[in-house]
């Protein structure tokens, strides 16, 4: 699964993108966050307040219940700030 | 039939509308709208726009489609910049044609209310000291800008 973090989410994790493969049981985007927050102090930094950070599954907003079957590309990011 | 670009490059308002209405007879209005950067009272030297390529595209394409539906519109432009802009260089443009000029205003408002809270840009915030600052936070009163739509 390629995952893909943004602004001040790509920092604490310190990566612009990776590659992992997920273990069973790993049905929605709040199931992947919980996964990867037993990763690693970076993912737990970055993910430390939930409800913030936003997730897209290949390129569409999506909720933290949303399932990530079938998904290419995943992404998360803090709320947008354009225009 | 709405032109998205997403592009570092500046953009000219005035060259955009004459493309939009260029040999037309059908526009009776248009409504352009400029973003620019603001060096909020001399503090800043720039603003730095990230952006999520593909998604950036594709949901100022839904935002774009959406307001094709509830608006007839003759034209619609929405570009966006990333990268470093400095102050008073613009950042985004929605330009809004249409036969009168309320839908062509409320498509304008409208797609800026919801490019602030649904289109993938990140604004940085780049220091007069030459260092960089802090991402700027998102505001409460731009998610309540785009609930007011319904």
């Amino acid at each position: 699964m390629k995952l893909v973090y943004f602004a001040w989410v790509r920092e604490r994790v310190g990566k612009t993108e990776e590659t992992l493969d997920l273990p069973d049981g790993i049905a929605t985007i709040a199931d992947l966050v919980r996964w990867l927050k037993s990763k690693g102090e970076e993912y737990e930094y970055a993910f430390e307040n939930e409800a913030v950070v936003r997730a897209a599954v290949d390129h569409v907003h999506v909720k933290p219940e949303a399932s990530i079957a079938g998904a290419r590309e995943i992404a998360f990011f803090p709320p947008m700030t354009g225009g | 039939m709405a032109t998205i670009r997403i592009q570092a490059e500046p953009f000219d308002p005035a060259a955009e509308t004459a493309v939009l209405t260029g040999g037309r007879g059908d526009v009776g209005a248009t409504v352009a709208f400029t973003g620019f950067c603001r060096d909020e009272g001399g503090r800043l030297s720039a603003l730095e726009l990230e952006h999520y390529p593909g998604m950036a595209e594709a949901e100022i394409a839904r935002i774009a489609g959406e307001a094709q539906a509830r608006w007839s519109l003759s034209g619609l432009t929405v570009i966006h910049r990333h990268g470093l802009i400095r102050p008073g260089e613009p950042i985004v443009l929605v330009l809004a044609a249409s036969a009168h000029r309320r839908a062509a205003f409320e498509a304008a408002e409208f797609m800026m209310d919801y490019l602030k809270t649904r289109a993938p840009f990140w604004k940085r915030e780049h220091l007069k000291d030459g260092t960089a600052g802090a991402w700027v936070e998102a505001k409460e009163s731009d998610d309540a800008a785009t609930e007011r739509w319904g």
